[in-house]
């Protein structure tokens, strides 16, 4: 009796390996599925890598200047001077307002005729007039905070220039945790590959067995002593080894060619990649059991688990700005313990509490899929 | 010639909604991100938690801490005690932001120097927490500007245009248009396709009276009117459900739907035709489709990127979408200002069209 022969239960082992070694042979054979499962990794990893860019960021503005007075030229001067603003000189507002319909520029300062004449009568009756384009929201509010500084270093240099000592001011300084230099690559690149991940896990694995079902060799299958236990480990350990796979080639390409930092334990990675894995891998081969056809399931693997990966799992889109059902529903999405797993893997090392708190997470939401799909997955042709 | 199309419109539109399964899968989608996204999909910062660890004790630090508590955008405070107390509540990502107030911070105001405060951000969430930290130095900027208590030579007056109190959600809901639409009717179109490939019924239609052109045009236009009835019904929400404005023209609108529609099943029907198996329809569609949304300006704006996904960025039909969209929602775009971005999409169409026509000839050995 060699170890082949061994049995578990009803599981031969024999049986186990060839199953394996054919979902293994089919997955090779697809040009598709390793593209899905190597290249797109990669290409997507560069798009969100040097794609998604939420910093502080040059905002491009139009300035129209009316007036020709000091006053007015010196705060032309300070948008110039700023490395915030990318200044587009405008002769007429009109022409200004176009542009901002047109999306050309986010923004537009107009500092009106009167304005020198009403500084130097002091009643503070001068006004400068900044619109910003409401339909870039994240922007506009950017925009808003930029002008303030631009006013506020006007005030200051007046005052410099006046001969007046600055008043006493409180001050806030930023003083930046885990990612001093506030590249949004270093928080979005961990929480990316927690999509890329379910994109293996559970849209790859939800047409597998729906695929058997259409093109009716699930028949065949189902003709032999190939126990039921067998055949679903013959479609979860392929996949899994090649979502394994896909991360190391994640974390590989995040650290070494984009250069993010990592600075938690490649063993703590594995744990809760694996865990992750296991609740995808289960949510995809349930939907593909419960479906029967590959375009629903794969459909239905879109809106179940890459949506909710992408929307709710905190790693672009903050959790605790939804509102509380919202916020509810994401504790059911993996997603949302793996991003946050993987973050603080990066940023900030092994922080034990955390990392415990989001395995367990993964560990029963991965019971509850694959133990799902176990019940439904029924070995009989009229069910 | 026409009533064969029109026949097999009819054959594809009866597969998509003939079954229970089918139907559910065609509008449940919609309503689920209808109801999900315009709630998630924000980078708005509501309900965060500030820790403030006051080591001073004088007047103008407990004047300054409870400006800070009373500030809208930070309904939870948690006040800290000790550095060590400081160092888990970042840790534990219990807080956004946490603003220290050095223990010399009033002796200082009241020597007439200039006090300094320190806020700590978590990198981990950094836009969130600059926005977070924008808020924290608006208070005390109107905090010294009281302090100051002169009037300003002038005041800088901000005003947001088409969308006056920056609602997130009129930015998300006509973005929606564009991307819930774009998921309907590329993998309609590709795998549609695909299927008879794999089902072996490709052939019986190329052995059909019916040309490669027809074939494609029975194919793209279920692709766009699924994607029309999906557009109108996400509409509809935006305007009765969740009241954004619908400032410019409608008809513009579905004209706008029609070449985005147009483009797609261009895409579609280009994936589909080097695609022998659904699945790769469905991953070849998929990894069209994750791009063109990162990429379309929606998740990050497209002026921040470098120059050469700028580039493809300008040939991503969903970019222009978007701001067509957008445009007509919020800005009152006419068909003057639409059409910079409509003929792209058509462009978009026709070259996708012309190569997926090459290829289907090829196969079809005609």
């Amino acid at each position: 009796m060699t170890m082949l022969d061994v049995e578990i239960g009803n599981i031969k082992l024999r049986r186990l390996l060839a199953l394996c070694r054919k979902e293994s042979a089919q997955i090779v054979r697809d040009p598709s599925s390793i593209l899905i499962a190597f290249v797109l990794p990669v290409i997507l990893l560069l798009i969100f890598g040097f794609g998604i860019n939420l910093d502080a960021n040059t905002v491009r503005i139009g300035l129209v200047v009316e007036d020709t007075g000091a006053e007015a030229r010196r705060f032309a001067q300070v948008l110039e001077g700023s490395r915030y603003f990318d200044v587009v000189h405008d002769s007429s507002r009109q022409h200004a307002r176009t542009l901002l319909a047109a999306g050309e520029i986010r923004g537009m300062v107009v500092i009106a005729s009167d304005f020198s004449a009403k500084v130097r009568q002091g009643k503070g009756a001068a006004a400068i007039q900044v619109l910003t384009d409401g339909a870039e929201p994240n922007t506009a509010n950017f925009l808003g905070s930029y002008m303030e500084g631009a006013w506020q270093t006007w005030l200051g240099q007046r005052s410099i220039d006046a001969g007046q000592t600055p008043p006493p001011l409180a001050e806030l300084s930023a003083r930046y945790w885990f990612n001093p230099s506030t590249v949004s690559r270093n928080f979005l690149l961990p929480g990316s590959i927690s999509v890329i991940m379910t994109i293996i896990g559970a849209l790859l694995t939800s047409l597998v067995i729906a695929r058997e079902w259409e093109r009716g060799t699930m028949e065949s299958l189902l003709a032999t002593p190939v126990s039921r236990m067998e055949l679903l480990l013959s479609k979860i350990l392929p996949y899994y080894v090649l979502g394994i796979f896909a991360m190391a080639l994640c974390v590989v390409m995040a650290t070494l060619i984009i250069g993010v930092p990592y600075r938690g334990s490649l063993l703590a990675l594995f744990v809760v990649g694996s865990l992750f894995l296991g609740s995808s891998l289960g949510l995809g081969l349930f939907l593909s059991t419960t479906m029967r056809n590959q375009l629903m399931a794969a459909q239905a693997a879109l809106t179940a688990a890459f949506l909710p990966a992408t929307m709710l799992s905190g790693y672009v889109f903050e959790i605790s700005s939804m509102p509380w059902p919202v916020q509810l529903a994401s504790y059911f999405i993996p997603a949302r313990y793996f991003v946050s797993a993987l973050q603080t893997l990066f940023q900030a090392g092994d922080i034990w509490p955390i990392l415990a708190i989001n395995a367990a997470f993964l560990l029963a939401s991965s019971i509850f899929w694959l133990g799902l799909t176990v019940l439904k997955f029924g070995r009989r042709l009229d069910d | 010639m026409f009533h064969a199309l029109v026949t097999l419109i009819r054959k594809e539109l009866i597969a998509l909604v003939s079954t229970r399964m089918g139907r559910i899968m065609l509008v449940t989608p919609v309503l689920l991100q209808l109801a999900l996204f315009p709630f998630a999909a924000t980078l708005e910062v509501k309900n965060s938690t500030l820790a403030i660890y006051n080591q001073d004790g004088g007047a103008a630090s407990i004047e300054l801490a409870q400006r800070l508590a009373a500030a809208k955008a930070f309904p939870v405070i948690i006040n800290l005690y000790s550095e060590k107390d400081l160092r888990e509540v970042i840790d534990r990502q219990r807080a956004l932001l946490v603003v220290r107030i050095p223990s010399d911070f009033s002796r200082k105001l009241a020597r007439g120097e200039v006090g300094i405060l320190q806020a700590l951000i978590d990198g981990r969430r950094s836009n969130s927490a600059q926005i977070a930290y924008g808020y924290a130095a608006q208070v005390v900027q109107a905090y010294s500007a009281e302090r100051l208590g002169q009037t300003l030579p002038a005041s800088l007056v901000v005003q947001n245009l088409y969308n006056p109190n920056l609602e997130y959600q009129w930015f998300v809901l006509p973005s929606l248009v564009a991307i819930i639409t774009t998921v309907g009717c590329l993998m309609i179109t590709a795998i549609s396709v695909a299927r008879e490939r794999e089902e072996g019924t490709f052939d019986q239609l190329l052995v059909s009276p019916l040309t490669p052109a027809y074939i494609m045009a029975g194919k793209a236009i279920p692709g766009i009117l699924v994607a029309i009835v999906q557009g109108s019904l996400i509409i509809l929400a935006a305007v009765l459900l969740y009241r954004v404005p619908l400032s410019g023209s409608l008809l513009v609108l579905y004209g706008s739907m029609m070449c985005y529609g147009f483009a797609l099943s261009g895409c579609g029907l280009f994936i589909s035709s080097f695609c022998s198996s659904q699945q790769q329809a469905f991953l070849g569609s998929f990894g069209f489709m994750t791009p063109a949304v990162i990429l379309s300006g929606y998740m990050a704006p497209v002026e921040n990127m470098p120059l050469i996904l700028r580039g493809i960025s300008a040939i991503d039909p969903l970019t222009h979408f978007i701001i067509v969209v957008k445009g007509i929602f919020l800005k009152g775009y006419g068909l003057e200002q639409a059409w910079p971005h409509l003929w792209p999409l058509l462009a978009i169409g026709i070259v996708n069209m012309s190569l997926a026509y090459v290829l289907f000839k090829k196969r079809s050995g005609q």
